[in-house]
Formats: C-alpha cells, structure tokens, sequence
C-alpha cells in the first residue's frame, strides 16, 4: 500500500474532475470571474486558496466536537480571517513584495465560499487528516479551472501568457498581429470568464453523462 | 467526554473566548511585527519617489525593478536633494518629508484645511526633478502614486500603486506599459495646470503625441483610469500654487 490509502486518494483527485467545486458544485465563481483575466493571477490566487482551504480544513476539523452548532459559521469566518490575517502581516514584515502581490487577494480568499463549504461539509465531520487532504483536493480542483480560464483569458484577451507575449506584439504588428489578428478585449471583461466556465460545463459533463442531471 | 454544545451558556462562554484567543493572537502578532512592518513600508516609499524620478534597476520594458531595500537609504540621501513642506505660502525644508501621510494630507485639503504638502527635489546627471505624491481612489480602494516633473512640467516619470483594484486589469495601472506612456506629456494646457488624463479611444495607443495632456486607457478599467486621472488633476490644484514659482518656460 502506498503512502495514500484509496480513499484518501479519492479525496483529493474526486474535486479535480467529477466532483469539482466550481464546474460541479458551483462554489466560488465570483473569485473565478474576478481575478482571472490573467494567468500569474490566477495562479497566485490559487495557491492561496491551497493554504488557507488545507489549514483551516485542519483547524476546524481539530475543533470540531467543541464548536458550538448555533454559532458554527462565525467560528468558521473567525478561523478563516484569523488565518489571512496572520498570514498577510507575517509575509509583510518578511516577504514584502509578495506581500504585495497578494495583498489584493486577502479579501477574495475570505469571502470565497469554498473555504466555507468545505469546512461546512466536510471538516466538521472528518478528522484532521482527511480534512486536510479534502482541503488540498478542492483547493487543487478550484485551481485548476482558475488556471484554464485564466489561460485562455489571458491568451485571447491579451495575446500574452504570464506576461510574454506568445502571439506577437499587438502595435508593432508583428506575429499574428500580421496576419490582421486582434486581440478580443471582450476576454478580459467579467462576463467571458463566466462564459468559459459554461464551456468547461458543457465539456465536462458531454464527456461524462452520469453528471447530466434528470429533470 | 462529551460535552453539550447546543447549551446557551456554552454558546456565550465559547463566543468570548475565542474572541479573546483570537483577539489577543492577532494584536500580538500585529505589535511584534510593526516595527519591521514599517520599515519595510519606509523602504518602499523611497523606492517609488526614486523609482518615479528614474533611479531604478530597471533592465528591459516589461517590469518594475526598484532598488533593492538594503540600498535604497543611501541611494535615497544621494539622489533627493531636498525635501520640503508646503503649507499654504510656507515651504520649509524638512528631512522626513516623505513620512507624511498624504491620504490624511488629502482629507484635510478636501475639508477646507491647509494640508502640509510634501515635495521632493532631486538631482541626477546635473538635471532637477521635482517629485509629487498623489492620492486618489480607484473603482475598489485607495490608489496612489508619484510623479516627477522637470521646470517644464513635463513627466519624467511616474509610478502608481494601488490597494485592491481587479488583478489583470485595473492593476495594471503599476505596469510598465501603463506608467511609462506617461513619461515626456506635459501637466500644462496653455498656462492651465491641466494633469494628464486617462483616454479612451484618443487615436493614439503608441502615445506619439505628447502634448494632448492624455495617455491610452487600460481596456475594462474604466473606472480605475478616471480615477488616476482625477488624482492626477487633483494633485496639480494642489500644487500649482508652488509650481508656478519653479516653472521656467
């Protein structure tokens, strides 16, 4: 038997594709249209889900038989702001560029409602083990969609991915831009991002039509 | 042991102590680390002021490379000559200048008081610059910036920084492609301190033409863009009283 047991195993491929947060259970869409008009974005963004979803899954599912149900989502919300806090004031006094970077995602990460289904569903029922390979395989599925979209934004939106520019330079006309291609500006806005998760949707499930649902 | 959560008296004890717990982990954390905290934003301010009047590592057009924290105090002392106070008709020197805290500075001036302006001059290579602090709003948060102006009152650079505008687009005002439009347009409209304003659509994406007082939009930052535009404006009302007395053409 490996490190990982079949189950554990589930737990953190399951959200990467059949039972993904954002195409399937349609958790954390606002921060997936608005922070994805490019890769670096998208990436950073994910990564700081990865952390603060694996830690707080752990947390919560250590505190889980003394948290007081009435109350549960605020100890929830306390537990994640607390994290991001910490986090963000250690990264400043240490890492001040990065800080930088990531500051603009603070707010997104606390109010993203994975973080919040996750500890709802899964870590205040599961040991700390589990709740952390939970947390690592939504954070990783959340990820991943972030990434696509994030890709073809940046890429048709901009013609450049993490900044190069891949298809040519858009002034000086060269590259594509040769051959009269043009960037669609409508790729950066909000609404397009909404439109690839549709197109990953519709991907996904033709694929697969177990996840078609029966009217 | 099983312990009864569903009990209002447990409820309320839990509540405040976590509260307290809570509480007392963030202030600890946020005192211990303030000291560092601060210097770290003192070295970033004297990294923009330079980094607005052209003191830079930068090495190609695509990125923003400052000088390194562990440099920036004695490149700072070495490059800005003079920092001095407005404040009204009075402008005295004054070494911690760029402490100042212009969002406050920019309050007081909006309620009718007479802010403490900062104003930094600097030399290099022989020439003068002469490096304002701005701050405005953006479409979520604060944005705020400097710009190094000539006797001529034409940009010799900017740098903008922002606190929460959309990653990917009103962001990028921080952007190299973005600040360096600025450098070479003119603040002046005939003999209007007239700014620089964000356009869309001004027929000019390469930014040739430098005496229009605009440079090219970011596209889906609408909102972002009029407000450094305003900013910009803003500041130049702030200030022109002084400039006048430095303006030489």
């Amino acid at each position: 038997m490996g490190l990982l047991s079949k189950k554990d195993k589930g737990l953190i491929l399951d959200p990467l594709a059949d039972n993904n947060p954002i195409t399937i259970q349609v958790l954390g869409i606002c921060s997936a249209l608005a922070i994805t008009a490019e890769l670096k974005a998208s990436i950073v963004m994910a990564l700081s889900v990865l952390f603060v979803l694996a830690m707080g899954n752990v947390v919560i599912s250590l505190m889980r038989n003394i948290i007081p149900s009435k109350i549960r989502i605020i100890v929830q919300l306390v537990v994640v702001a607390a994290l991001v806090i910490i986090v963000d004031q250690v990264l400043k006094a240490f890492a001040y560029e990065l800080s930088k970077t990531l500051s603009v995602f603070v707010g997104l990460i606390i109010t993203n409602c994975i973080i919040m289904g996750r500890f709802e569903a899964f870590a205040l029922a599961n040991g700390p083990w589990k709740s952390f390979l939970d947390g690592i395989g939504n954070a990783a599925g959340y990820g991943l969609i972030l990434v696509i979209i994030g890709f073809f934004r940046e890429l048709l939106g901009s013609g450049t991915l993490l900044g190069f520019k891949v298809l040519g330079d858009p002034i000086a006309k060269t590259g594509l831009y040769a051959l009269g291609y043009e960037n669609n500006g409508f790729m950066l806005l909000s609404p397009m991002a909404l439109i690839v998760v549709g197109i990953i949707i519709w991907v996904q499930r033709s694929r697969n039509p177990a996840l078609v649902e029966e009217n | 042991m099983a312990i009864n959560t569903d009990k209002n008296v447990y409820t309320v004890v839990f509540a405040a102590v976590m509260v307290i717990v809570v509480g007392s982990v963030l202030a600890l954390t946020a005192s211990g680390l303030s000291d560092k905290i601060k210097e770290n934003e003192r070295f970033e301010k004297q990294q923009n002021i330079l980094y607005a009047m052209g003191v830079n590592e930068n090495v190609d057009e695509g990125t923003v490379n400052f000088i390194p924290a562990d440099k920036v105090e004695a490149e700072f002392t070495k490059y800005i000559k003079e920092q001095l106070v407005i404040e009204g008709d009075k402008v005295t020197p004054d070494p911690n200048a760029y402490l100042i805290n212009m969002k406050k500075e920019v309050a007081v001036a909006k309620s009718g008081g007479t802010p403490k302006l900062p104003l930094f001059v600097g030399e290099k290579d022989g020439k003068k610059f002469y490096i304002i602090p701005m701050y405005g709003k953006g479409l979520w948060d604060a944005i705020w910036g400097f710009i190094a102006l000539d006797d001529q009152m034409v940009v010799q650079g900017v740098y903008f920084d922002h606190k929460g505008e959309t990653p990917g687009l009103g962001a990028n005002i921080k952007q190299r492609y973005f600040m360096d439009d600025f450098v070479g347009e003119t603040i002046m409209a005939g003999t209007e301190y007239a700014g620089i304003e964000v356009a869309k659509g001004n027929n000019d994406p390469t930014n040739l033409i430098k005496d229009d007082n605009e440079v090219d939009a970011l596209a889906g930052a609408t909102i972002t863009g009029n407000g450094v535009s305003a900013m910009i404006s803003e500041t130049m009302n702030l200030y022109k009283d002084y400039l006048k007395t430095i303006r030489t053409n």
